[in-house]
């Protein structure tokens, strides 16, 4: 076998592990590898700012369930990179990013361009390498898409200096890879799991909630199974969206911050509560010593450090959380008889969720002018059929998202929760886009987020990958200025948004459709149009300024505290 | 409560700064940390002193068992390890009654004189954390001039009496 320079293992490593989609930009340290691309299959995608290639990647991911992947180069390029790390990291997304380096006789010399990367991102990555000889990249590459994609997903990132993408040997195919010190557990400890539904079907008034591990280990599914088998209410978390059909009647929505007044209320009184693959973030547990004070806490999650991080588990279970689901359905299709009268037992239990869900539903009163959530609800009316993936901003646009649109699906529902990345919207939706050319891909955003990456408002028209960014413009910083008004006597100090570009000219400006909306009843009609044109559109929709999201849990109080109106 | 941690890790480069930054990140605390390679070269093994209640300990191993780079962990409770640390100590006495005395201590702790100068004298000691602080509430008296510890390192013991 003949030579190939280090730039060129990498894309045939790359083709090797099916990696078909590229985001990147270019520079100077990895200039070789953009010299060899064109020889390969895979497609890259030239974005306009590092920090969009990394959630492009992450928006792709999320959406396929395959590692995301971004290339950029060194010193600033790398260092763009970083909060799309994080949020990645944040959200235990699977990702491989790429960076460029100075040649390695020059790292540590503050060489122009130079960034310790590795350094940087160290605490934001799953793991990072650098690679010092080129004999090493193969075998570098393969264990970075292994540690990306296995036990908890996340991102890593490999960073490159010039000569070991230019320097030559031989490649061969790396045998399988292991490393001694990374073998993520995945089967559930039977004992545990037999415990755990000893104690489930006793539960009188038992929840399930459920996080994003139960889509990323595409489990929904079987969940939604074992929910219905045991007639058990489902909560998700803002990450778990999809991961139970929220059209069912046992789904709880959303719980935390701005959860349903019924799941707040029913993890408060529950006497049993199953976590599948959350993690007891505090926007979700708000006060933790009254968060589920009840009940028997299970927690199943595949990575050992989310148990008993926050709350005591009674029954811990770590592995994943599709093999314990399978296990947990066995055993109760085992003991068909306790689970129909487990099953029949809960009838008390849902009706007191149903008097908690026809107490105080989400709601919100349309006059003259236009509300959020109007239009929020509009858009999952027109798009009930069409199997779409909707992503988000951060801010009220999120959370009325999270709130207003009846999610079905897993795989659908884009959004950074951990991290709370404004501007994460537009590229992850086209990320997905690119992963889904047919899909219908919404970015439903603020006037203010949308403005930290609204440069890739070029990349989907380069590609013509039709995104539909929706703009629920309130001339403000939302979710702040609601903080201020309800926490700070209404000071809005540096919330106001009223410099802001007119978004529809923007839009032509960058080549694609711009379309307005002022008025209630030109709503509809805005967005059929806007989802029925071929092209990337931006939608100005202009909605009531001060429009509050409820209920809300003041940070730090118990979650059966909610601000209702 | 003070925990010492045992931790083999692949002897490679970052993997220090990897374990520090879990620490700071975190906000646990490192009283002390030593690290050397083994008998293996590939691998490395550090000694590491903590504080935190079961809790904060069980997040401390099961942290440093997420990490890639990390191979093992070992909580070693007092009963089952064998550690040490070793402390060198400089001195500024001039021979006489002084001197005499210094070394008379020196002795009672096991200590060793590593260089004896006309006004200076370098010793070491070494033996259980305990041991050491006893040492130097003793020799404080004594202007120590300058000082350099070790931290501990441990192992697990074989076989213990419990």
């Amino acid at each position: 076998m003949k030579e190939i320079s280090g730039a060129q293992i990498l894309l045939e490593v790359l083709q090797e592990q099916g990696v078909e989609v590229i985001f990147g930009y270019p520079g100077g340290a990895v200039i070789n590898l953009y010299d060899h691309l064109p020889e390969y299959s895979c497609r890259h995608f030239l974005v306009r700012h590092e920090q969009a290639a990394v959630h492009a990647a992450d928006g792709y991911a999320r959406a396929t369930g395959k590692t995301g992947v971004a290339l950029v180069t060194s010193g600033p390029g790398a260092t763009n990179t970083v909060t799309g790390l994080a949020t990645a990291s944040m959200d235990s997304i699977p990702m491989v990013v790429f960076t460029g380096q100075v040649p390695t006789p020059l790292i540590g010399n503050d060489a122009f361009q130079e960034a310790d990367i590795v350094g940087i991102t160290r605490p934001c990555t799953k793991h990072n390498f650098l690679v010092k000889r080129v004999e090493d990249l193969e075998r570098i590459i393969n264990e970075a898409f292994h540690i990306a994609g296995s036990g908890r997903p996340g991102p890593v990132l490999v960073d490159l200096p010039k000569d070991v993408i230019a320097g030559k040997c031989r490649k061969r195919k790396v045998a399988k890879t292991s490393l001694k010190g990374y073998n993520p557990n995945y089967t559930g400890h039977p004992g545990q799991i037999q415990r755990a539904v000893k104690v489930i079907l006793k539960a009188r008034k038992p929840v399930f909630y459920v996080g994003g591990g139960v889509v990323l280990a595409d489990a929904a599914a079987k969940l939604t199974a074992l929910a219905r088998a045991l007639k058990i209410p489902v909560t998700t978390t803002l990450m778990g969206l999809g991961a139970f059909p929220e059209d069912d009647q046992l789904s709880l929505g959303m719980l935390g911050m701005h959860g349903t007044y019924r799941a707040n209320m029913a993890v408060t009184e529950s006497d049993v509560l199953v976590a599948f693959g959350a993690r007891f973030d505090d926007r979700v547990t708000g006060r933790i010593d009254t968060f589920a004070a009840d009940a028997k806490i299970i927690h199943v999650d595949i990575d050992p450090t989310s148990i008993s991080k926050n709350v005591d588990v009674d029954i811990p279970i770590v592995g994943d959380v599709g093999d314990v689901l399978d296990k947990m359905l066995e055993l109760i299709e085992g003991s068909a008889r306790e689970t129909e009268t487990a099953a029949g037992g809960h009838d008390e239990w849902l009706s007191e969720v149903e008097h908690w869900r026809n107490l105080h539903k989400l709601s919100y009163e349309q006059n003259e002018i236009i509300k959020p959530q109007f239009v929020v609800e509009k858009i999952g009316e027109l798009t009930q059929d069409d199997n779409p993936i909707v992503s988000t901003e951060v801010g009220q646009n999120q959370m009325w998202a999270a709130q207003f649109f009846t999610f079905t699906k897993p795989r659908s529902w884009l959004t950074s929760g951990g991290l709370g990345t404004m501007g994460y919207g537009l590229p992850a939706a086209m990320g997905a886009q690119v992963a889904f050319p047919e899909r219908l891909v919404i970015d439903i955003a603020g006037d203010g987020s949308i403005q930290m990456n609204s440069q890739e408002l070029a990349t989907v028209v380069q590609y013509n990958l039709p995104v539909k960014v929706i703009i629920l413009n309130n001339g403000y910083l939302g979710m702040v200025r609601q903080w201020q008004e309800l926490f700070f006597n209404k000071h809005y100090s540096s919330t106001t948004m009223n410099h802001a570009p007119d978004f529809v000219k923007l839009a032509e400006a960058y080549g694609a459709l711009g379309l307005r909306a002022t008025k209630p009843d030109e709503v509809e009609p805005v967005l059929k149009q806007a989802f029925t044109h071929p092209g990337p559109v931006v939608v100005d929709i202009v909605v009531a300024a001060e429009e509050n999201v409820y209920p809300m849990v003041p940070a730090g109080e118990a979650i059966s505290n909610m601000l209702l109106v | 409560m003070k925990h010492v941690i045992s931790v083999l890790v692949e002897n490679e480069f970052g993997v220090l700064s990897r374990i520090a930054s879990l620490f700071s990140g975190r906000g646990f605390n490192i009283e002390s940390l030593t690290v050397a390679e083994t008998e293996d070269k590939t691998i490395s093994s550090m000694t590491i002193v903590t504080r935190g209640d079961d809790n904060i300990i069980e997040q401390i191993t099961k942290q440093l068992n997420k990490l890639i780079n990390v191979i093992k962990v070992v909580e070693l409770t007092e009963s089952v390890q064998m550690a040490r640390e070793m402390v060198l100590l400089k001195f500024a006495v001039n021979s006489g009654p002084k001197r005499l005395e210094l070394l008379r201590l020196v002795e009672v702790y096991h200590g060793r004189v590593l260089e004896l100068g006309a006004r200076s004298l370098i010793v070491e000691l070494t033996g259980e954390r305990a041991k050491i602080e006893a040492a130097l509430d003793v020799l404080a008296p004594f202007a120590i001039k300058d000082m350099s510890r070790t931290g501990m390192v441990a192992l697990a013991r074989d076989s213990h009496k419990n």
